[in-house]
């Protein structure tokens, strides 16, 4: 099953979420190390042309993404009072938001000054807005959203933890395969 | 009495105009802050500070009584590439949210020759201050074609970036500063 249906995410929809996941995760990781590494560190360049080349690969990611939910049924949220589901369905909408002006931002500092972003040599992303004091404005607005979509997301991690363990119902379990067992029979 | 205020101020106004002021002209980009560092012992990566003022005091007859002060605006560095611009800023280096000026200030200038002399100040970077000391060229002075009158100087020192508490793996990096300016005598 590669689509959704409204009670089951598709193959698709599933790796889509896991692939931004990680992804993020790993750009997060990468972002806090190699602000720390110093001029005559061995990947003092290497980490910055990486994290650029995989912040455009996301920012491709992200639009893939988005596409493929407009394209698709949205999965009803299983929580029997209405203000939780409408609350996670926000957040969702929140992660989007902040994954794409986080992606916006990070472009902004790196093309300040009319540079392109190099894609591992594949392709070059051009610059467009060049503003003065704009790679500072840009990455402080970048930092702020960082750590805002990971406060996010370990919210949405919990919640999900919380369908799981607490309701016990197929919250989690949906989100790692389509066939997760329907609402009728028990965990 | 009314006179002799009069005489007097003329007289002051007089003393003044001989031992000039000059703003140093900013507006019309007729002067630079450039620096220069050694990249890797391979080449030299050169930049600028495109903000500051100043103004200075300049008189053919008397140059010793010559004493000038520019403040710079520290965010204003500029070495033509955003990324390593804004490392620059980061209190990895200037830390300009702490320090969003630097400043120097003459205390002495001592001729040394036909249009040279000895300049000495209080330069103050990234919260240190520090007494410097450098050669300073008289390039030139007359009127303008737009009835102004101008002089101009040109000078060049280096500083350790390890002095003035940017300690990190480049403290020991020599950076030159070359200073070019053009006053306009008010």
């Amino acid at each position: 099953m590669l689509k959704n249906t409204v009670h089951a995410y598709g193959w698709v929809a599933i790796a889509l979420h896991w692939l931004v996941a990680l992804t993020v995760y790993g750009m997060f990781a990468l972002g806090l190390y190699m602000v720390e590494l110093t001029y005559y560190d061995a990947w003092y360049r290497g980490s910055l042309e990486t994290h650029k080349a995989v912040g455009i690969l996301l920012a491709l990611l992200l639009l893939a993404r988005l596409a493929w939910r407009l394209v698709n049924p949205r999965p009803r949220g299983l929580s029997t009072t209405p203000w939780e589901n409408r609350l996670a369905h926000w957040m969702h909408w929140a992660l989007y938001g902040l994954l794409l002006a986080i992606v916006v931002s990070g472009y902004l500092i790196s093309t300040a000054d009319g540079r392109a972003i190099e894609v591992f040599g594949l392709f070059q992303v051009p610059a467009t807005l060049t503003a003065e004091h704009q790679e500072d404005v840009a990455g402080e607005v970048h930092e702020i959203l960082v750590w805002s979509l990971i406060i996010l997301s370990a919210l949405h991690a919990l919640a999900a933890l919380k369908h799981h363990v607490v309701n016990r119902d197929r919250t989690l379990r949906r989100m790692l395969r389509p066939n997760s067992g329907s609402a009728r029979r028990p965990n | 009495m009314k006179k002799l205020l009069l005489a007097l101020s003329l007289s002051t106004t007089a003393l003044a105009a001989n031992a000039a002021d000059y703003v140093i002209d900013t507006q019309g980009g007729h002067a630079s802050i450039n620096f220069k560092v050694s990249h890797l012992g391979f080449s030299w990566l050169t930049g600028r500070f495109n903000d500051f003022e100043g103004d200075f005091v300049w008189d053919r007859e008397n140059p010793a009584a010559s004493s000038i002060q520019v403040q710079i605006d520290t965010a204003s560095i500029d070495s033509n590439h955003a990324e390593r611009d804004k490392h620059l800023r980061s209190d990895d280096f200037l830390d300009v949210e702490e320090h969003p000026r630097a400043s120097f200030t003459s205390t002495a200038y001592t001729p040394t020759g036909e249009g040279t002399g000895e300049l000495t100040g209080e330069f103050s970077l990234h919260g240190v201050t520090r007494t410097i000391s450098f050669p300073v060229e008289h390039v030139g002075e007359g009127e303008d074609p737009w009835g102004g009158y101008r002089a101009g100087f040109a000078g060049n020192t280096s500083i350790m970036l390890g002095d003035y508490g940017m300690a990190g793996p480049l403290g020991n990096l020599e950076v030159e500063l070359e200073l070019h300016v053009e006053g306009i005598r008010q």
